[in-house]
């Protein structure tokens, strides 16, 4: 329970202000991406391929450049030669080479006067393209006649004789598979399927870039991560990290999809053409779906061995995993881990391919790969459960990994909070309301690693006694919220006496975005040292001036005291004195904390979803919805409220209405927010929470992160829920009304 | 393309710009008018960020041309707090409505237009209205909770005021 519920002697740890940036967003005051200009500004637009696979014959801007007001063209021959690896990967994205290899892929990018004037002109770009086969389907793209895309794609791993599409291949396992699936009661194996699906955030992408022929510049974007921002347009443009100063914007949403660059270097690229102007390019929403994100589509093969009495023998997985015309960039890699995390199985195998597509370069959605993964295995035992007449959640309390599991992809869990959540959702209401007609129930886990990363903070004290926070991960839902009650806990000031700041790439050490579920638990550890760190500095000028030792020195209430009796008779220091005279007593206090931060702790989640099926037009609508999941300790319960919430939403409209559509041309059919449809406030009920705290050891308030499990289970407990009103099974996402009827149609024939 | 001269009144004060025949509202507002609280989220009327009211109906600025609010009044995020802030900005900084915030100025729009027409509206009421406003971090209930304490709190007021 949060700590609203349960006294834990923490003074601000656990409590629920105001956030700082609170006011500034709702007055519009709030400063995003496309909401920055600059004096002398240029507006940029793109060109981008119409065929989702073709071979650039000729570029002509001349009826372009013609135009007045236009000032600059760059293509790819404006870019550097001679990258590799994942930097020619992100060039090639940025702009294509001599093919372009997605509907929607960059090709050429105009600067003008005016935004208009930037469109106009980009329609005045003749490209002349050769089209070229293609294939956009996970399954379809290593089909025997399927065309190989990028000849030469696959790395080391991949062994010999699999299709010329399969980039990666992955194996892992452990136990005897064979003997745990003799020794099941029932073993049943199924394909299950995911569409791709786009993270959805509501502001586009949008950066103003400035840049010199001295090759020094300056960019303001709307990102995750403003230090992966620096060193990938470094990479592409050839210019040197040190010479590009990046700051982030407020940011619109990210999920994953702002840790990576897209349009970012053309800003960059144009301003030095155009006599270093500044230049800004602001995404339209379908430019959003066609070429950013999205996340991967999965065709996985799942089987599993269970008793009568619910006992797991076995389980294997084969997922196959596109990622976009990119290797690299399916989460395959998550995926597999992900697949069984959940559980403590004496025999697993877990193999699979990482397949290319004329797609959009894939980029992170909230736990990359997990929620395909859970739809897949959650789905299966969901499966057995009702076969076997078993309760689910039962079944998961009597298979799902402890404190000091292994995992079953390797590590040893520390403390961990799954069983917690079992019973936690099993006492909950929702559990036990009874169903109507056509109402079903499903319930499923979901693991997140959670991510430490490259961490760098700095905190100073001010003449006032008041705290300064420097951190570098940019706060997408209540960050700054949360690491400022951790520092006021620390050093005992309230709340509203600590600024956190987002600072630019200039201000600190490289830090990595804000994802993998690290900001609250990475900035937050690295904040709470640098307050140490002050706080000894601190007891050090009090012990001075006292003419005692700083150990005889202790902290407390926001003041240093002698340390019992021995210590001298002194009135305590408070901060704001120590602040007032820093000056004369040995300058500024600060203190500065950077680490690659372990100790993140697993993150486990397990929901309860209800829904009524309409048996006449298949339509599925959610009566209602708990979310149980781990929070190690939640600093601003809130805004941990909120990540549950808006996980299980993102997990919703995958389970039930997002999806990528291509045509047989290749191209993205639903590039709107009319046809790429997100839940909106009518399609979905009050989303119940319960923050479980079972605290981390690894952290010094015992957060683990919480951004991610949540998008997770939705998408098979959902279908288990479908399952439980219809009898139908629906192994393929989104459970679309036309699918759900068809299913039940199926199902009535017999 | 020769522009268009337009006046107009936006947040009570009175305005004139000169706007392309292609331009939106919400063009002139973020670009003319330095107004960058109104947000574009997809610039098709689907996502409801660039909410704003038209003589006081309710419309998504990147739908209507800039030359048709001349003569118009034209309320955005940045008037809504008059005196102190709008109770329903209060509550959705106390209730954690907002994540990003990005949607945020539309749906405070969207929502202050609702509690107009209908000071006690049920949450399916409360729903429906904001399905055109689109949020991808919340999943809504907050929202929907600050909307409701926000309209209890105005009905408080208002019968205080009686």
């Amino acid at each position: 329970m949060a700590r609203d519920d349960v006294k834990t002697g923490y003074k601000y740890v656990g409590t629920r202000p105001n956030r700082p940036d609170g006011l500034d967003k709702v007055t519009g005051r709030a400063r995003y991406g496309a909401d920055f200009s600059l004096p002398g500004m240029l507006h940029a637009a793109v060109v981008r391929s119409p065929h989702a696979h073709a071979r650039i014959v000729r570029i002509d801007a001349s009826k372009a450049l013609a135009l007045e007001g236009v000032k600059a063209v760059v293509t790819r021959a404006d870019l550097p030669t001679g990258l590799t690896g994942e930097d020619l990967n992100l060039q090639d994205n940025t702009l294509a080479g001599d093919r372009a290899l997605y509907d929607g892929h960059a090709v050429a990018a105009v600067a003008a006067t005016t935004p208009l004037l930037a469109q106009d002109a980009a329609r005045l770009i003749e490209v002349e393209y050769e089209v070229l086969p293609h294939v956009t389907d996970v399954d379809a793209a290593i089909a025997p006649d399927a065309p190989v895309i990028r000849p030469g794609v696959a790395d080391y791993s991949v062994p010999e004789g699999m299709h010329g599409n399969v980039a990666r291949y992955m194996e892992f396992g452990h136990g005897d598979v064979e003997a745990g699936f003799a020794a099941a009661d029932v073993v049943r194996e199924h394909t299950y399927r995911t569409e791709a699906t786009h993270q959805g955030y509501i502001e586009p992408h949008a950066a103003v870039g400035q840049l010199g022929e001295d090759g020094r510049g300056e960019m303001w974007v709307c990102t995750q991560g403003h230090w992966y921002i620096r060193r990938m347009c470094s990479a592409v443009l050839g210019i040197e990290a040190a010479n590009l100063r990046v700051t982030p914007s407020e940011i619109g949403g990210g999920f994953g999809g702002k840790t990576t660059i897209f349009m970012e270097p053309l800003t960059l690229a144009l301003s030095k053409k155009a006599g270093g102007r500044p230049v800004k390019l602001v995404m339209s929403r379908s430019e959003v779906l066609r070429a950013t994100g999205p996340t991967a589509s999965a065709s996985m093969d799942v089987k599993i061995g269970m008793k009568k009495d619910g006992t797991i023998t076995a389980g294997q997985v084969y997922f196959r995993m596109q990622g976009g015309a990119f290797p690299g960039m399916s989460p395959i890699g998550e995926a597999l881990p992900c697949a069984f995390a959940c559980y403590d199985i004496p025999a697993l195998k877990h193999e699979g391919i990482e397949i290319i597509t004329n797609r959009p370069k894939a980029a992170a959605y909230r736990a990359p790969g997990s929620p395909m993964a859970a739809f897949a295995v959650e789905s299966m035992i969901d499966e057995l459960c009702r076969e076997l007449g078993l309760d689910p959640i039962e079944v998961r309390l009597k298979n799902g990994a402890r404190n000091g599991s292994k995992s079953s992809y390797g590590p040893v869990y520390d403390v961990i909070g799954l069983q917690e959540t079992l019973e936690a959702a099993k006492a909950h209401p929702n559990y036990s309301i009874p169903l109507g007609p056509n109402q079903g129930r499903g319930v499923a886990s979901g693991f997140w690693f959670n991510h430490g990363g490259e961490t760098s903070v700095s905190l100073a004290i001010g003449e006032d006694g008041t705290a300064t926070v420097s951190i570098g991960t940019p706060d997408i839902g209540g960050s700054r919220a949360s690491i400022g009650l951790m520092v006021a806990e620390t050093l005992g000031i309230p709340y509203e006496d600590v600024r956190v700041n987002v600072v630019e790439t200039g201000a600190l050490g490289v830090n990595e975005p804000t994802h993998g579920s690290r900001a609250t638990f990475a900035s937050g550890k690295a904040a709470v040292i640098a307050a140490e760190a002050a706080i000894r500095e601190m007891c050090k000028r009090a012990a001075a001036e006292w003419g005692i030792d700083a150990e005889a020195v202790e902290w407390r209430d926001g003041a240093a005291h002698p340390a019992g009796p021995n210590a001298g008779k002194f009135p305590p220091m408070s901060i704001g004195e120590i602040g007032a005279k820093m000056g004369s007593t040995g300058g500024p206090i600060s203190g500065h904390h950077e680490v690659t931060a372990g100790g993140y702790g697993a993150s486990f989640g397990t929901h309860v979803v209800d829904v009524e099926v309409d048996p006449e037009t298949g339509r599925t609508t959610v009566l209602r919805y708990l979310v149980v999941q781990d929070a190690g300790t939640a600093i601003h319960p809130a805004y941990v409220e909120g990540q549950y919430q808006g996980g299980a939403a993102q997990g919703i409209g995958w389970a039930l209405n997002e999806e990528y559509v291509y045509g047989p041309d290749g191209r993205l059919q639903n590039p709107v927010f009319l046809d790429y449809r997100i839940p909106v406030a009518s399609d979905l009920p009050m989303i119940d929470t319960v923050i479980v705290e079972v605290p981390n050891p690894g952290h010094p308030y015992g957060v683990r992160g919480v951004g991610e499990t949540g998008i997770t289970p939705p998408l098979p407990a959902i279908a288990s829920a479908i399952a439980g009103a219809t009898g139908a099974r629906i192994r393929s996402l989104p459970c679309s009304p036309p699918k759900v009827l068809a299913a039940i149609k199926a199902l009535k024939k017999g | 393309m020769s522009k268009i001269h337009v006046t107009a009144t936006v947040n009570g004060d009175p305005v004139e710009f000169l706007a392309d025949p292609r331009e939106t509202l919400l063009d002139a507002l973020r670009n003319h008018l330095d107004l960058t609280g109104t947000k574009e989220g997809c610039g098709t009327g689907d996502c409801g960020a660039c909410s704003v009211t038209v003589d006081g109906t309710l419309v998504c600025s990147c739908l209507m041309l800039a030359a048709e609010a001349n003569g118009k009044r034209v309320e955005t995020i940045e008037g809504m707090a008059r005196d102190g802030l709008h109770p329903l900005q209060r509550k959705f900084i106390e209730h954690a409505a907002l994540q990003c915030g990005f949607c945020t100025p539309g749906i405070l729009v969207a929502a202050k237009a609702l509690l107009e027409r209908n000071p006690d509206p049920s949450e399916t009421e409360i729903r429906y209205w904001l399905a055109g406003n689109l949020c991808r971090c919340t999943g809504y209930d907050k929202i929907v909770r600050a909307v409701q304490d926000a309209a209890a709190e105005m009905r408080q007021d208002h019968r205080g005021a009686a």
